[in-house]
C-alpha cells in the first residue's frame, strides 16, 4: 500500500488532467501556448503579492493570472503584435514577482515549490482546490463544447450560427487562468503551459475526432501522472518535472508509434 | 417582412472606409446577388449583415432568423483533428442519415470519415454549403461560392441552389464573379464599388451604365473589372475612367 503523501500527489495530478487535457486541446488549436506561458508566469507576481499583502496565495495567483490574461487577450483584440507584447508582460511579470518575493517577510519562501510545484506536499485542501477547479473547468468545457469548437475553426461561420466568438475567447482565457492558479502547487508555473501542451500534442498524433483528441489528452495526463510519480520514486528525482518528461517520453511514443504505421 | 434590413451602413477597416452609406433588404425566398470589383467591399458587406464586422447605421435582422453562411475561404489548421461528420455537427449535431442525405445532394456521398483538411477545394466548397443546409435555413448566404468549382460543378451548384430554394423556399444572398451565371440566376442584382452603384432586376442592371462602366464589354469589359477608378463621383454615380497608367488603386 503506498504511503497517503503518494495518493494524494496522484490524486492532484489526475485531478489537475481533467482540465488540462480539453484545456490544453484548446490551447494547441488556437496556438495560445505562448498566452498559457504569459498567464503562468504571472502567477509567479501574484505569489509574491500574495505574500507581501499577507491574504491567500490562490487568490493572489488567480487574480495576477486573470489580469494577464484579460490583458493579454484585449492586445490581441487591439490587433497588437501578440509575439513581442507577450514576452515583455510576460518575462516582465515572472522577473517582478521573483524579485518582489525576495523582500517577502518572515518565512524563508521556497521558490522552486512555486516554479516546479510541490506536488508530493499537496494537502487534503489542496486536493479540494485541483480538484474543485479541474472538474469546474472541464465541465464548462463540455457544456460549451459545440460553440467553443466552432468560434476556433472559424470566428466567422460562429458569428453567422449566432454564437459570439469572443465571448467563447473570453470563456477559454478565464478558464486557463483557473488552472494556472489550481496546478500551481502540482506542476508550478514554468510547467504548467507543458501539461496543457504536451498530453495535447500526444494525443494529436493518434486523434482523428476533436472530442477523441481532448479525451486521449486526459488519459496521457493520467498516464504522465502516474509513470512520472513512479518515477520521481525510483529515481529520487523532482516529481512535478519527472511528469512533465513521462509525458513527453509518451508524446515521442506516439510520434515514432504514427511514423512507423501512417494513421 | 425582409430577413435582412440595412439603412446607411458605413464600414470602416481601420481609416479606410470599406463601405459607404449602403442601403440593402431581402425578402423571404429572394435571389440577390452582389456584384463589383475586387476590394469593392462585397465580402465586407456581407459579413456586416451578419454581424461579424461591426458598422454604423442600423443593420436589423428577423427575430431568430437562421443563417446558412459558406464563407469565401476557411483556413484550417492541422492541429485540429476535423472529420466531415463533426464539422457538419457544427453547432448542432445531426443525424447520420441527415449527413448523408444531405451530402448526396451537393454530390459528394461519403466523405464524412475524410479529414476537411484533406478535401479538395471544390469538395470543400460543397461540404461548407452541406453544413449551411443542415441548419435548415432562412437565408442562404454565400460568398464566392463556385471557387474551385470546374465549370460542371459550377452549374450543378447553382442548378442545386434553385433547387433548394423551390423546395425550401430559402433566400439566398450571394457574391459572384460569375456574371452570366449570376445573371441568369438571381431575382435582383446589386452592384456595388464601395457604395450600391445600382441595383435591380438583371435585365435592368445590366443596361445600367453604372454596370457597363464596372463591367463593359468583352475583353476592355474584363480588364476594367479591375482598373475602376475609386475615386469617382457618388452622387452622380458618374465612372469616367481613367487610363490603365494613371490608375492608383491600392
Amino acid at each position: 500500500m503506498p504511503d497517503d503523501f503518494l495518493i494524494r500527489a496522484a490524486a492532484a495530478g489526475i485531478g489537475l488532467s481533467i482540465a488540462t487535457g480539453p484545456l490544453g486541446a484548446f490551447v494547441v488549436w488556437r496556438r495560445m501556448a505562448y498566452f498559457g506561458d504569459a498567464t503562468a508566469h504571472a502567477a509567479i507576481l501574484g505569489v509574491a503579492l500574495a505574500l507581501l499583502l499577507s491574504f491567500p496565495i490562490l487568490l493572489g495567483t488567480l487574480i495576477v493570472a486573470l489580469a494577464m490574461a484579460l490583458t493579454v487577450s484585449w492586445m490581441t483584440l487591439r490587433g497588437q503584435s501578440a509575439d513581442t507584447g507577450l514576452g515583455v508582460l510576460s518575462y516582465g511579470a515572472l522577473s517582478a514577482g521573483l524579485v518582489a518575493i525576495s523582500f517577502a517577510p518572515g518565512v524563508r519562501v521556497d521558490l522552486s515549490a512555486f516554479l516546479f510545484g510541490d506536488i508530493l506536499a499537496v494537502t487534503r485542501s489542496d486536493l479540494l482546490v485541483v480538484w474543485g477547479g479541474s472538474v469546474a473547468v472541464a465541465g464548462v468545457i463540455v457544456w460549451r463544447w459545440s460553440r467553443l469548437l466552432l468560434s476556433t475553426l472559424s470566428s466567422d461561420l460562429a458569428a453567422a450560427s449566432g454564437i459570439n466568438p469572443s465571448r467563447e475567447s473570453l470563456v477559454l482565457t478565464l478558464s486557463l487562468a483557473l488552472v494556472v492558479a489550481v496546478s500551481l502547487k502540482v506542476v508550478g508555473a514554468l510547467l504548467v503551459s507543458a501539461m496543457l501542451i504536451i498530453p495535447a500534442a500526444a494525443a494529436r498524433q493518434r486523434a482523428h475526432r476533436p472530442a477523441v483528441m481532448a479525451v486521449v489528452a486526459v488519459l496521457i495526463g493520467w498516464g504522465a501522472t502516474l509513470s512520472g510519480l513512479w518515477g520521481s520514486l525510483r529515481f529520487d528525482t523532482p516529481a512535478g518535472p519527472s511528469i512533465i518528461v513521462a509525458a513527453t517520453l509518451i508524446y515521442a511514443i506516439m510520434m515514432a508509434l504514427r511514423s512507423a504505421r501512417p494513421a | 417582412m425582409s430577413l435582412i434590413t440595412a439603412k446607411d451602413l458605413t464600414v470602416s477597416h481601420g481609416r479606410k472606409r470599406v463601405l459607404e452609406h449602403v442601403d440593402f433588404t431581402i425578402s423571404k425566398g429572394e435571389i440577390v446577388t452582389i456584384v463589383g470589383p475586387n476590394g469593392s467591399g462585397k465580402s465586407t458587406l456581407l459579413r456586416a449583415l451578419l454581424g461579424i464586422l461591426p458598422g454604423s447605421g442600423s443593420v436589423q435582422r428577423k427575430p431568430g432568423l437562421v443563417v446558412g453562411y459558406v464563407p469565401q475561404k476557411l483556413s484550417l489548421d492541422r492541429s485540429l483533428p476535423m472529420p466531415v461528420s463533426s464539422f457538419l455537427n457544427l453547432p448542432k449535431a445531426h443525424s447520420p442519415a441527415a449527413q448523408a442525405e444531405v451530402l448526396r445532394k451537393v454530390g459528394i456521398s461519403g466523405v464524412e470519415g475524410q479529414q476537411i483538411a484533406d478535401l479538395s477545394g471544390g469538395q470543400l466548397q460543397r461540404v461548407l454549403l452541406a453544413r449551411a443546409l443542415l441548419s435548415d435555413p432562412d437565408i442562404l448566404v454565400l460568398d464566392e461560392p463556385t471557387q474551385g468549382l470546374d465549370q460542371m460543378g459550377e452549374a450543378a451548384f447553382y442548378q442545386l441552389i434553385e433547387s433548394v430554394r423551390r423546395q425550401t423556399g430559402v433566400a439566398v444572398l450571394m457574391v459572384s464573379h460569375d456574371l452570366h451565371v449570376v445573371m441568369s440566376a438571381s431575382d435582383r442584382v446589386i452592384c456595388l464599388n464601395g457604395h450600391v452603384c445600382c441595383e435591380g432586376t438583371p435585365h435592368v442592371v445590366r443596361e445600367a451604365p453604372e454596370y457597363r462602366a464596372l463591367f463593359g464589354h468583352g475583353t476592355h469589359g474584363a480588364l476594367a473589372l479591375y482598373q475602376h477608378d475609386h475615386d469617382h463621383d457618388h452622387a452622380a454615380c458618374d465612372h469616367s475612367h481613367t487610363a490603365p497608367d494613371e490608375v492608383q488603386d491600392a
